[in-house]
Parts: C-alpha cells; structure tokens; sequence
C-alpha cells in the first residue's frame, strides 16, 4: 500500500465510483469481455475471493478458480513460482492469496500477466485498505477526518496499512485498544513525525462524542494466553446501543468483517452501521482494480 | 616492536587487503564475500589488533582482486573499513567502503514468515538506509520487515 501515493488512491476512488452503478447491477459492462481471471487462492477467504469473483463478472470477465490447494499440483511440491509463470499461460490477470508474507510481489516478478494482491501473510492486503477508503469516502469523508480505530491494533493487519493511508490525508486518529494490543510504537511515532495527531486510549466511552468514523476490528481469542482476560477484553471494546447514545448522528461505524461480538445485532439497523455496505463497496474497489490493472480504463 | 607486529601477517604480492576492519568481524567479511573453505587462495587474517584508532581486523586476500560492489558489502557490518587493491607488493588503490543502498542474497530476513525464507527460487532483496538515529537498516523488498539488529548474524 506504501507504494501508491495519495493521487494515485484518489484515481482507484474515482474510478470505482464511475463503476459503482455496474457492481449494484443497474447497469452492464463488457469491460472485461474475453478476459481470463484467475483467482489463486492458497488460503480460505470467502468474503475476499468472492467479492473479486463478482468483480469480474460484473465486467463481463472469465473466472478460473484454482480449487482447493490439496488437489492441485501445490501439494505435489510445487512452488509457488512455477504456478505463477504456469498459470500466467492460461489467465489474463491473476489474484493470489497466499500465507506467506511478500508472496505476491515474488509472484509479480515471476507472472508474465499483471498480479493483484489478495492478501498475503499477516502484513498486506491493499484491496481491504482501498475498500475501506472507498467506504470512508462515500459515507463520511477523508478530508479533515477525525477517525478512532479500535481493537486488535498490534496484530491486526488492515489497521497498519489504513493508518498509513489516512495519513496521506491528514486525518486526526485515536486508537483504542487493551494494553495488550496496542498500535506498535514504531507506527505512531512515525505517524507523529508526519505531523499526524494521534491519540491512544483503552475505551470507546472517552472518544464516541468526537469522531466522524469508529473502525472496529476484531479481538481474537488466540491473542490471550489467559481466557478471563480474553473475557474481560472482549465486553469492555463492544459497541452498543447505549454507547451510541452519546455520539454524533453522523458517526459511521465500519468493520472489515467477520464481526464476532465487537458490535451489537442492534446497531445494525442503526444509521451508524455501514459494514455491511463495506463489503460490498470491495466490488466496485475490486473491480477498478481489476481494469485499471488490465488497462481496459485509464 | 612494530617489526614484531608486522610478522604476524605477511605482506601480498597481489590481491585485496581490508583493513580497520571493527574488530572481532573478520570472520564475518570473509562470509559476506562469499568466502568459504572452497576458496583456493591464501587468505589470511588478524583480529583484535592493536591499531591507532583502537582494536581492528585485517583480512588479506591473495590472488584475488574483489568488485567494488562485492566490497562494499562489508559496511553492512564494519562501516569503517578500507579497501587495499595491491598488486606487485604496491597499493594500487585505496577505498573506504561505501555503504550499498540495496543488497541480494546477502543477509536473510528475520521474518520467519517472508517468501525470502522459504524454498522458492529467489535470494532476499533489502533496501539499505542510513539515519544518524537508528543507523543501518535493512528494508526487505518482499515483506517490509526491517532489520536494524543483529545484520552479522544473519548473513547468508
């Protein structure tokens, strides 16, 4: 994500925006008419690969699934650079998704067809951090934001690469957070230096007056070596509708899904939650992705 | 005195001397040049020697004159080093070593998880920075890891 600067995010916005009405199904495209994608996908990720899938449909695009890594030519001991340059025979563009980290630049060097990266290892997943732009964009705003991100922020891999995003446009951060998973250190300081202002707490009650979107991420179990811990972390980062009685009404709140008890069944019919219009914002981001990187728009 | 310490090592009549080498790093330059029990010339070195800046290495190469790039290699880990290219017993040239600003195959990424580390057909790749703070750094071009720490003893 590092590698795109701030006018190059805006170009993927706005070209997902123009596409927006062909993801909803208002309109058809044949942008991708003849076009093989090849969706290579070496770990479960239903809500990634399908979003892509439907992508390129939308754009009237072929899609070749690699089926499960047990029966294909993987577990016969091949590595990952021969399939790449194998199936840069066969497909027009691939989409890796891969447990190692740096699996897709590998890839990129190896394929002989443009790669988009799915998600590789627990460092990048750059159409994740453009959706979640994409969503901020179209519910709130990036200008002048003010944006608390909360929950697994030491781990939690979409969280880095949103931050160094927002920052291109200078939005104001708080990051809350248990004492346990706290922003690495080494980010926030390099947010300060960039003149970034960042604020850290461990409880949502302090910031819901004073933000324009609350980012929730989950907590995952595994993390605590002590489950009472686990517990207590769990209920204390849980949005609810009491909470929400303090924020602003145009408060948006935003999950990269799968939730699991961080945001309360009743906030969901609340003019807050945007998730699950997040998620389907990863087609029209997926699909401006897809043609930008076969060059069928400019 | 001096006549002493000069037994210890011989002088070359053609090959590659590098010199203020921080000591307790020669065995290290001779790895990050590739240098291993294959070489078939006389290598020979000191280490901990007394210097006028204080304790260093030397390592001398005979027979062999290495690239610049191969020698630079060593500010990885000894930044203060000098390069002797000597032939027919005279310094021909002298250079101090100049830190790359990107290295291949060199220094493994202590990412346990980077593609660098597994068995696809790839060497690690790093950009190298600098800073007065932090001082050297390695970036890795495939998982973003940096390696500020312990470059010696994850040479490759």
């Amino acid at each position: 994500m590092k590698d795109f600067s701030r006018e190059e995010i805006d170009y993927v916005l706005d070209a997902a925006e123009k596409l927006e009405p062909v993801a909803r199904g208002e309109e058809r495209s044949r942008l991708l008419d003849g076009k093989i994608i090849s969706l290579l996908f070496f770990e479960p990720s239903t809500r990634t690969r399908l979003s892509f899938e439907v992508a390129a449909r939308r754009l009237g695009g072929q899609v070749l699934n690699l089926g499960s890594v047990e029966a294909s030519s993987v577990m016969k001991g091949e590595n990952l650079a021969d399939t790449i340059r194998v199936i840069s025979k066969y497909a027009d563009l691939i989409v890796l998704r891969h447990p190692l980290d740096g699996s897709a630049q590998m890839a990129a060097e190896f394929a002989t067809v443009p790669v988009i990266n799915g998600g590789d290892g627990s460092v990048h997943h750059p159409t994740q951090t453009f959706l979640d732009l994409y969503t901020i964009r179209r519910e709130s705003h990036l200008e002048g934001l003010k944006i608390a991100i909360a929950g697994d922020l030491k781990y939690g891999r979409t969280v880095h690469s949103l931050c160094h995003a927002l920052s291109l446009y200078g939005a104001e951060m708080t990051f809350v957070s248990p004492p346990e998973l706290r922003m690495p250190s080494e980010i926030v300081r390099g947010l300060r230096k960039q003149k970034i202002r960042v604020k850290e707490t461990d409880s949502l009650e302090d910031i819901i007056e004073d933000v324009d979107v609350l980012y929730m991420t989950r907590v995952q179990r595994e993390r605590f070596p002590d489950p009472d811990e686990y517990e207590k972390v769990k209920n204390s980062l849980r949005v609810t509708g009491d909470l929400l009685k303090a924020a602003d009404p145009n408060l948006k709140i935003l999950h990269p899904l799968p939730r699991v008890n961080e945001i309360a069944p009743e906030v969901d019919e609340t003019p807050h939650a945007c998730y699950f219009e997040q998620a389907f914002y990863g087609v029209p981001i997926r699909m401006a992705l897809l043609a930008l990187a076969m060059g069928v728009i400019e | 005195m001096n006549e002493k310490r000069d037994l210890k090592i011989q002088a070359i009549e053609n090959g590659t001397v590098i010199d203020h080498i921080t000591a307790g790093q020669a065995l290290n330059v001779l790895r990050i040049l590739g240098i291993s029990s294959a070489f078939r010339e006389t290598i020979s070195f000191v280490m901990n020697a007394p210097g006028a800046r204080g304790k260093k290495d030397v390592v001398k190469i005979e027979g062999k004159e290495l690239s610049i790039e191969e020698l630079n290699r060593i500010a990885l880990i000894s930044p203060k080093a000098t390069i002797n290219i000597i032939r027919d017993f005279k310094v021909i040239q002298k250079n101090d070593v100049v830190l790359p600003s990107y290295v291949e195959g060199v220094v493994r990424c202590t990412n346990l998880n980077c593609i660098s580390n597994s068995s696809e057909p790839i060497k690690s790749k790093f950009s190298v920075l600098q800073s007065e703070e932090e001082g050297v750094s390695l970036h890795c071009l495939y998982c973003e890891h940096v390696i500020s720490e312990e470059l010696a003893e994850n040479l490759l």
